[in-house]
């Protein structure tokens, strides 16, 4: 399955899902998800300074009736952490796909420290965590996370794994 | 003289079903914002933050994309709208016609012992506001402009920071049970418990 394909078959599980927003801070793993949300009309893409506020626009949309999922990539992850007491106490579900860095040949040292964190700390802040690592399964990690975190109404992670990725080319 | 808090949220949301669109949709940011929202009548449409800090505009963005036909009022404090300023780009972006944030600018972190907060160090949140790309930025200081601005907030997207006394009020605590906040919301907007 090519990149774009299963991309693609991310966006439609997501639209399956009800997902009408989409908060994002950019990742190129993420790059056909947000292309399709920002040409959808149908879809809220909203661009973050910082992946916390994605955490509190899903909190909003829950409150305003609407089903949010958050693109960010494993650093971002830390600077979440607070911010989800939010869905926790409230009893909200909340619903990110992360890309990870860090972990599968990484160029760049300054990813690893919170690539390899980044699934212990989200199950220490009380967030289910699922992986997706080949892309034959990916579609259906997220169609089954989405459902999780928005049926059970509860915090739901996946993490896309950086083999599946694809490690960033620093050499042309 | 600077303004009473409780005296200026009690008057941003007076009669708040007298909003275009229905009931005005209040998120409070943690701290004295959320008392003061409580002080002035508790209510379903009030979402009340306990925590979360820097998240209120946020909630109150995601708010106003889900219900575009209501009215969202994010009524937050310095310190609060300060961790979140990022936030104020992000929602400038999308150019929303029903959302407004009323900054209450004490120029204190007043949870934690009054320390200076930076808005009485040199930041000018409305300025900032503004350099993000808010159309309707604005500053009010005078009583006299509360009710203009009560209007104001229930038909624009306005920022405005209200410059408010330091002065102790006294402790109103509404609901910090965040489940029963969440459920209460969503029934007042008559949306299934799922």
């Amino acid at each position: 399955m090519t990149e774009q394909s299963w991309q693609d078959g991310v966006y439609a599980a997501l639209k399956a899902a009800g997902v009408a927003q989409i908060g994002y801070v950019p990742d190129a793993g993420h790059a056909r998800l947000i292309e399709r949300a920002h040409a959808d009309n149908d879809m809220a893409a909203v661009v973050l300074t910082t992946e916390e506020e994605g955490i509190a626009l899903s909190a909003g949309a829950y409150l305003g009736g609407q089903r949010t999922a958050l693109l960010m990539q494993s650093s971002g992850v830390g600077n979440c952490i607070n911010m989800l007491s939010l869905p926790i106490n409230c009893r909200m579900p909340f619903f990110t796909i992360i890309t990870m860095r860090g972990e599968w040949g990484e160029f760049n040292p300054w990813q690893v420290p919170m690539g390899s964190a980044t699934e212990a700390v989200l199950k220490a802040a009380g967030v289910h965590v699922r992986r997706a690592d080949r892309a034959d399964e990916v579609v259906d990690v997220v169609a089954a996370s989405a459902k999780f975190a928005f049926d059970s109404c509860i915090p739901v992670a996946v993490l896309l794994s950086q083999r599946l990725i694809g490690a960033k080319v620093w050499v042309k | 003289m600077a303004l009473d808090r409780r005296a200026v949220v009690a008057e941003l949301l007076r009669d708040p079903g007298d909003t275009p669109g229905g009931e005005l949709l209040v998120v409070t940011g943690l701290g004295s914002s959320t008392y003061d929202a409580g002080a002035a009548g508790d209510r379903p449409e009030n979402f009340y933050l306990w925590g979360a800090m820097g998240g209120a505009a946020m909630i109150g963005l995601g708010l106003a994309i889900a219900q575009p036909t209501r009215r969202v009022l994010v009524i937050t404090g310095d310190g609060e709208a300060l961790m979140g300023m990022g936030a104020l780009s992000t929602i400038a972006a999308k150019r929303l016609p029903n959302l407004a944030i009323v900054v209450l600018d004490n120029a204190q972190f007043g949870e934690t012992g009054h320390q200076a907060s930076h808005t009485g160090l040199g930041t000018d949140l409305a300025a900032v506001a503004a350099g993000c790309g808010w159309a309707n930025s604005c500053t009010v200081t005078a009583w006299e402009d509360i009710p203009a601005l009560r209007a104001r907030v229930r038909q624009e997207a306005v920022f405005a920071v209200v410059k408010i006394s330091a002065a102790e009020v006294p402790r109103f605590l509404p609901i910090r049970d965040g489940a029963r906040l969440t459920a209460r919301f969503r029934d007042a907007l008559g949306l299934p418990v799922d």
